[in-house]
C-alpha cells in the first residue's frame, strides 16, 4: 500500500506526517507537491494540516484550485481514498470532496489544546480498528475549526453514518463545554456519501507515538492500512 | 480593463462572531446598533467583457457560507 502526502506553500504536518508513515507504520510514502498531476501508484493520499496559502481568502479556499487538487479530486472519484487533517479538512471541504465548511471558531482564538473524540462510526475505512463508542485523546491546534452544515444536509450525514467523530468530554460525553469551536452538533470528522474521503480537524498523526503524550491516532492509521 | 468590486458578506442567517464583537462593543459604548457583519472586499480589474460573476462563483466565494455582491467602479 503506497501513500502520498500532500505539500502546497504552507503546509506544516507534512513531515510529521511523512515521519509517521514511513518510521511508525513502516509503509511507502513520498511527498507530492502541489503543482503535480500524475497520482497514479498511490492508494491513499493524505492532505496535511498547515496555513496552506496562507489561508489567505479562506483556509484551504486557494489550496482547493491547485492542479493537485483537482487531480485529488478524480482520485476520490475513482474510489481513492483520502483524509484530510486540519487545514487538509478545509481543503476537502472548499474542493467539493466533503460536505460543510469550517467557519472561524466561536471565540475568534487559535486553539492549541489536547480533546477527546468519540468515535461515532466504526465501520469505516478510517475507523474499523475502533470500538463505536471508543473515546480517543488526540490534539488540536487550528483558528477555523467550527464544522457548520445546513440543518436539513446534517440529518442526511447522520442518517448516512457521515459522522465519524464528536468531540466529547473524557468520559465520553458529548457535552457543549467539551466543544472546543463551537462545531454543529460537536463535530470534529466526517467522511462523504461513499466511504473513501475522510476529514478531521485534530491531528492524528501528533497522537500516533506515546513520547507526544498519546498514541491514539495510531489506531486511524492501523485502520488505513489494514485489510 | 474595467474595475469592479467584489463585497462578500457572511451568509444570512450564518453565525458571525466577528461581527458580534463589533457590534457589542458598538452598543457597550452607548450606540443602538443592530446586527453587524464583517466581511471581505476585493478589487478586481478584468478585461471588459470578462463575467465577472462566473469568476467570483468558480475562483471567489464558497456559497455554502458567503453572499457576495458586484460593484462596478
Amino acid at each position: 500500500m503506497k501513500f502520498g502526502v500532500c505539500v502546497f506553500p504552507g503546509s506544516n504536518c507534512d513531515y510529521d506526517t511523512y515521519y509517521v508513515i514511513r518510521d511508525v507504520l513502516e509503509r511507502e510514502v513520498s511527498f507530492i507537491f502541489h503543482e503535480e498531476r500524475d497520482l497514479s501508484g498511490y492508494d491513499v493520499i493524505i492532505v496535511p494540516g498547515g496555513f496552506s496559502f496562507g489561508d489567505y481568502l479562506r483556509p484551504g479556499a486557494l489550496a482547493s484550485k491547485t492542479p493537485l487538487a483537482q487531480s485529488l479530486y478524480d482520485f476520490a472519484q475513482r474510489g481513492g481514498i483520502v483524509l484530510g487533517i486540519c487545514n487538509g479538512f478545509q481543503i476537502l471541504t472548499e474542493l467539493g470532496l466533503l460536505p460543510g465548511a469550517l467557519l472561524p471558531n466561536l471565540s475568534m482564538r487559535f486553539i492549541c489544546d489536547q480533546v477527546y473524540l468519540r468515535v461515532e462510526n466504526e465501520r469505516t475505512r478510517l475507523t474499523r480498528k475502533l470500538e463505536k463508542g471508543e473515546v480517543l485523546k488526540i490534539p488540536i491546534a487550528h483558528h477555523d475549526g467550527r464544522y457548520y452544515v445546513p440543518e436539513d444536509e446534517l440529518k442526511k450525514m447522520e442518517e448516512r453514518g457521515q459522522i465519524i467523530f464528536r468531540y466529547c468530554t473524557e468520559e465520553g460525553e458529548v457535552t457543549e463545554s467539551a466543544n472546543p469551536n463551537g462545531s454543529v452538533s460537536n463535530i470534529a470528522g466526517v467522511m462523504n456519501r461513499e466511504g473513501n474521503v475522510f476529514g478531521m480537524m485534530p491531528h492524528p498523526e501528533r497522537a500516533s507515538e506515546d513520547i507526544l503524550g498519546s498514541h491514539d491516532g495510531l489506531m486511524l492509521w492501523y485502520s488505513l492500512i489494514s485489510d | 480593463m474595467k474595475k469592479v468590486r467584489v463585497l462578500i458578506t457572511p451568509k444570512k442567517g450564518l453565525l458571525d462572531p466577528q461581527g458580534r464583537a463589533v457590534q457589542e462593543l458598538l452598543r457597550d459604548r452607548g450606540h443602538n446598533v443592530g446586527e453587524v457583519r464583517v466581511g471581505k472586499l476585493l478589487e478586481l480589474e478584468v478585461p471588459e467583457g470578462e463575467d465577472v460573476h462566473r469568476l467570483v462563483q468558480k475562483f471567489i466565494i464558497n456559497p455554502l457560507i458567503e453572499d457576495y455582491q458586484i460593484e462596478e467602479l
